[in-house]
């Protein structure tokens, strides 16, 4: 049911107040009348009330006065200023002074009942912009990261202590600790939290496609740029950029990147203006950069200029308190997406969760969980539906091109090397899968 | 309170027959018997001759005063263009949950706005205003369905457009307050 709207009529005319009381009663509102400002302002200290209704002329404060104490007292409430002797100069002024509108008595009954109407608009559209302000910030809320042991807790500390910084960072620690959660975590708590953050998975990118993606190309920069495109840099202007798998960008790229750290501008490809950007640099990275370092492998430089604050996220065999916590939010978050009733956990699957090394860490107990949910009987999940023989996620260090061809023949294997059935399947034409076939010597399991 | 009768009062003249046409309809909705009278008021002493109209808010009063009782619905009728201070003209109004009502049947009919004159759409708009004021005393606030004879009407247009019927949901709240208030 609707909000009851309240009203306060301030007016010196006994019939006036009266008539309105008696006018907005019969529509439902509440109503309560005050003779003087002096009254009135009492009442709005210890009441809340949405609309005001105000005479200009009365003995004592007069109306326009009354307006400056009540948005002094309260800058979004809805005053309406009544008279009826209409000026130009008056009308002017009420509104200077942030009246919501301003009426001529007597008004015609239609005009009186739009005026409310009107307001109440206002009021649902002040209290909505509230709850969607409310609801995006809690959408990048650290509410996602979940734990209270005390490798979590000092995570949290750090967040906090770095958010309100302008300080670039690197996040560390093992794949499926939620480096990327991290990332949000600290741009949802900074001042940049009302601007993108912009995130790049450096590691999904040739060293081409990373540049046109970062720096963003102009039309005819090179086949297929057949139109302007703004770089992730020029996106994440008054925001954050988010460098995933930084560890795995070329010696070409390092260059670059440390260019436009120090600089803060850069040219997009193909092209020759200069763009400034003002962003922070977040970077996370499963490896150690401090040995690659010391291997040559990464610019010493850059490695300073981005490290200037360090945030390890503990692996998840490092606080095995908080699976109970996490297994509880999985199965939330997954019985609602699937519109499942929520489920609980048998102790003894859970204390095998506790006793598991969980190589991929939370995404593979997420996965773990996400799997158990579907394979379940819907109302508790038990050993048996938990996959704890093998691991989920694979994590041993492969190349995109191993990916690649283990995908393919995974495709090929279950559509019985049918060409056709399985370039559609992977979304590629008939000749790009015979090359691939090709490239990676593949051929039918025997 | 035991409710006895609505009692529809007529000031100033009124055509013979008028409102005995809609007594029945009235009965029927709110289920209680109606008595029509014709009363008498000095209305010169309520007329503002700034505005060259009656004021509504001193009608009301002395209705309330000198007419209304305990055991009646009371809703004076005027055939007078009825004013309040703060509106440039009200067809009626009424305490809500109270004792009485007034409304008035001058703006009603069709020569007003210079149209051929319509007895039928007449009476059915002071039917349906005659509901409407009486649904505020028995503590019936305006309603947003557009057929319901509670919704607000400011233009004889808008009262052209409602039934004069109480919809589901005021029914049902007239049903809830009439409940209560006869258990009291």
């Amino acid at each position: 049911m609707a909000k009851k709207i309240s009203i306060l009529i301030v007016d010196d005319e006994e019939s006036v107040r009266d008539s309105l009381y008696n006018w907005f009663i019969e529509d439902g509102y509440r109503v309560e009348c005050a003779e003087n400002a002096t009254k009135a302002l009492s009442m709005l200290e210890s009441d809340n009330f949405d609309i005001v209704l105000a005479d200009i002329k009365m003995p004592g404060m007069d109306g326009l006065e009354m307006l400056k104490r009540i948005k002094s007292l309260r800058k979004d409430s809805i005053v309406i200023i009544m008279t009826a002797f209409a000026t130009v100069d008056t009308a002017v002024q009420a509104l200077k002074d942030g009246a919501f509108d301003y009426v001529t008595k007597p008004f015609d009954p239609d005009d009186l009942s739009h005026l409310i109407r009107n307001a109440s608009k206002q009021i649902s559209l002040l209290e909505e912009n509230e709850i969607l302000k409310e609801k995006m910030v809690s959408l990048e809320n650290v509410e996602d990261l979940i734990g209270t042991s005390e490798a979590m807790q000092q995570v949290l500390r750090e967040i906090e202590s770095v958010a309100q910084s302008n300080a670039s960072v690197i996040i560390t620690g093992e794949s499926g600790t939620g480096k990327e959660l991290v990332a949000r975590a600290i741009h949802a708590n900074s001042p940049r939290k009302f601007f993108p953050l912009v995130s790049v998975h450096c590691g999904a990118l040739s060293e081409s496609l990373l540049e046109s993606e970062l720096f963003g190309h102009e039309k005819g920069a090179f086949t297929g740029a057949v139109y302007n495109r703004k770089g992730r840099f020029e996106m994440a202007d008054s925001g954050t950029i988010f460098l995933d798998e930084i560890a795995t960008i070329s010696p070409k790229m390092q260059v670059e990147l440390l260019r436009v750290l120090e600089s803060k501008s850069f040219v997009r490809v193909g092209g020759n203006k200069e763009i400034t950007s003002d962003f922070r640099v977040i970077c996370a990275t499963n490896r150690d950069l401090k040995t690659m370092v010391e291997k040559g492998l990464f610019r010493e430089d850059l490695f300073y200029r981005l490290n200037v604050v360090n945030i390890n996220v503990p692996p998840l065999r490092e606080r095995i308190e908080d699976i109970p916590q996490l297994v509880d939010y999985f199965i939330k978050k997954y019985c609602i997406s699937m519109n499942k009733p929520v489920m609980t956990i048998e102790t003894a699957a859970l204390k095998r969760l506790e006793e598991f090394p969980f190589p991929g860490n939370i995404r593979e107990l997420e996965n773990m969980i996400e799997r158990a949910i579907v394979v379940g009987n819907g109302k508790k999940i038990s050993l048996k539906d938990l996959p704890l023989g093998k691991t989920v996620v694979n994590t041993t260090v492969e190349s995109l091109d191993d990916l690649e061809k283990n995908h393919i023949f995974q495709i090929l294997s279950k559509y019985n090397w049918n060409i056709s059935v399985s370039a559609k399947a992977l979304k590629v034409d008939r000749v790009t899968l015979y090359n691939k076939i090709k490239k990676y010597d593949l051929k039918p399991a025997k | 309170m035991n409710l006895e009768n609505i009692t529809l009062i007529s000031f100033g003249y009124f055509e013979k027959g008028l409102l005995e046409i809609i007594c029945d309809d009235v009965e029927h909705e709110f289920s209680v018997p109606v008595k029509i009278r014709d009363g008498y008021l000095a209305l010169s002493e309520y007329y503002d001759p700034a505005r060259k109209q009656y004021n509504g808010n001193e009608l009301l009063k002395v209705i309330e005063l000198r007419f209304a009782t305990d055991t009646t619905k009371t809703l004076g009728l005027f055939n007078v263009d009825l004013f309040i201070p703060i509106l440039t003209y009200i067809f009626g109004q009424a305490f809500l949950n109270g004792r009485s009502g007034i409304a008035s049947i001058y703006r009603l009919s069709n020569e007003r706005y210079g149209i051929k004159k319509d007895q039928t759409i007449f009476v059915d708009r002071i039917r349906k205003e005659v509901i409407h004021e009486l649904g505020h005393t028995f503590g019936l606030i305006h309603c947003s369905n557009p057929t319901c004879v509670m919704r607000s009407s400011t233009y004889v247009e808008d009262i052209d457009q409602k039934e004069h019927l109480l919809c589901h949901q005021c029914r049902s709240e007239f049903i809830n307050r009439s409940t209560f208030s006869s258990s009291l």
